[in-house]
């Protein structure tokens, strides 16, 4: 080889390490620097009580309020977007093939959906609140974030899906499939990897945003018990305390911030390990 | 009645449509006039007009591009998954024009199995790949999809290799073995035709030879159609072969003729390269 190919080759690999190894040191990074803030603050309390009087001024309590509403809120609606999500997306890849005109317009509408802020969801769910005559509540919040969700997981198993081969949809229509008995019984299962990571983004995106639940699903100290009371989210708790002038209470923002990622990577790692085991019997 | 007798009665109801039937021999198992087919402005098929025997092996044999994919894809209507593409003619199975019925066409498609190129198992276990086409054929009864599984895969001789790992992933197969088991579960929905198009295009000799001999040892049950460019396996297989150029059928008949005494010079020129 050349010596100027050996250069350019030992550069450009060197380039793409750092690039890459980087990524993983700024996430590193931002565990560790959220971890020595928020260390001191995390106990027991901080996971399982609800604030109690003068919580937001150094008091006792935790925010179990708010994981319990940033759970019902990322639950509900991730699986309201997979009930919408997963038909659309299969849709688009079975019935939708012979039609690539309209195919292109609704992925290119879904990929505009999924561009769009999502203050302005939160904005319109707010309107839509109104009109529907709702309070800030936990199905408003819900409703709020599934609209801003779903883009997501349907195009992200979309993406999975116009990649399966059309050998597989031959092999199986051939057999005297109908198009919806394969989209239910084979492609889920073959796109079933795509469908997990389209399900964590949607969960991830969900249970971290705080500007669609601001005005939709509103902040209250109890744990909801019915669809119609406001919700606290854990987004929103960082929020608040973030902004107070007393250091105890900053403190707490960060352990809030934990916990959050805390259970980010706990439903991200046990997702993985469901689709690990499907993933054996995908065909490559 | 014992169990072992509703199988076989409910086997015998799984015979494939022609044994029921008992058409007479000498007609076609299919029947295509003036087929053309379009891929946009491109005509891919130009004037297709052939009669395919029952229970024999008919081989598609031409060079790539010629237009064999397409006509097998014709004759399931697989060409309706391709937007591009306009077939006009007629393709007649069991008295009846499959490109203008009113029949459905997933019942259409039950009447052939597919194997393509690549064998493309489903995502599920062995097991479940056949059985998913028995499924497909409305049988519920669990002991009766058992006893067929094992059929289908006696059948295409794969049953002693799988019988301890039936329900392990399909994928884990090796390639010959994956396109046997294609085989089985195309069996599986007791087809009139096989469409197999080039199925040993990416199998060892050894699992190609396989494939072969079981052409050999079934086709007296169902009529074969064999896509290849592969001029020794047309010669080994064929009892009728119909060679394709640029979209049009050049020459068909007996193997013994269309190799020995080519007519035009397009075979002529094709069998010297081949050979």
């Amino acid at each position: 080889m050349k010596r100027s190919k050996t250069i350019e080759e030992k550069a450009m690999k060197w380039l793409s390490a750092f690039a890459t190894y980087s990524l993983i040191l700024l996430l590193g990074f931002i565990v560790l620097i959220i971890f020595i803030k928020g260390f001191n603050a995390l106990s027991l309390d901080m996971i399982f009580k609800t604030p109690k009087g003068g919580y937001y001024y150094g008091g006792e309590g935790g925010v179990l309020n708010a994981i319990a509403g940033s759970f019902y809120i990322a639950f509900g609606a991730t699986l309201l977007s997979m009930l919408v999500g997963i038909p659309s997306a299969l849709f688009l890849n079975t019935q939708l093939n012979r039609h690539k005109r309209a195919q292109n317009t609704i992925r290119y509408v879904l990929d505009a959906l999924w561009g769009i802020p999502s203050i302005v969801y939160g904005a319109f769910g707010f309107a839509l609140m109104l009109y529907l005559g709702l309070t800030a509540s936990l199905l408003a919040g819900i409703i709020t974030v599934a609209l801003l969700v779903t883009p997501i997981v349907i195009r992200t198993f979309d993406e999975v899906l116009c990649n399966i081969p059309m050998v597989l949809h031959e092999s199986v229509l051939a057999m005297g499939a109908t198009k919806t008995e394969m989209a239910f019984r084979v492609l889920i299962k073959q796109g079933f990897p795509g469908l997990v990571t389209a399900v964590l983004l949607a969960f991830g995106r969900g249970i971290g945003d705080a500007a669609s639940v601001l005005f939709t699903a509103g902040y209250t100290d109890r744990i909801p018990t019915t669809l119609d009371e406001p919700a606290a989210t854990l987004p929103l708790a960082i929020f608040f305390q973030l902004g107070s002038p007393i250091p105890e209470v900053r403190e707490r923002a960060y352990a809030a911030a934990l916990i959050l990622t805390f259970i980010v990577l706990l439903v991200s790692l046990s997702a993985r390990a469901i689709s690990k085991k499907q993933a054996k019997s995908i065909i490559k | 009645m014992n169990t072992m007798e509703l199988l076989l009665d409910k086997d015998m109801m799984l015979k494939p449509e022609q044994t029921i039937n008992h058409k007479p021999i000498n007609k076609p198992a299919i029947e295509i006039n003036n087929l053309n087919v379009f891929a946009h402005k491109n005509q891919i098929l130009k004037n297709i007009n052939l009669k395919i025997p029952q229970n024999k092996i008919t081989v598609l044999l031409g060079p790539s591009g010629c237009g064999k994919t397409t006509l097998l894809k014709s004759m399931n209507r697989l060409t309706d998954l391709y937007p591009e593409l306009h077939v006009d003619g007629s393709i007649i199975i069991n008295d009846d024009d499959i490109l203008n019925t009113s029949h459905n066409v997933a019942d259409i498609r039950q009447k052939m199995g597919l194997l393509s190129q690549r064998p493309f198992p489903l995502p599920m276990s062995i097991y479940k790949n056949v059985a998913y086409g028995l499924k497909l054929k409305g049988i519920k009864n669990k002991q009766l999809i058992e006893h067929n599984v094992e059929k289908n895969l006696r059948e295409v001789g794969l049953w002693d290799e799988v019988k301890d790992r039936l329900h392990t992933p399909a994928n884990n197969l090796s390639i010959g073995q994956q396109q046997r088991l294609c085989l089985a579960r195309g069996l599986a929905v007791k087809p009139q035709i096989i469409l197999a198009d080039e199925p040993t295009s990416a199998l060892d000799p050894v699992s190609s030879k396989t494939i072969e001999t079981l052409f050999q040892n079934i086709k007296s049950n169902y009529t074969i159609i064999l896509v290849t460019h592969i001029l020794r396996q047309a010669k080994r297989l064929a009892d009728h072969v119909v060679f394709m150029y640029y979209g049009e059928i050049i020459e068909q008949g007996h193997p013994d003729v269309i190799f020995k005494n080519p007519k035009t010079e397009s075979l002529r020129q094709y069998l010297i390269d081949g050979n």
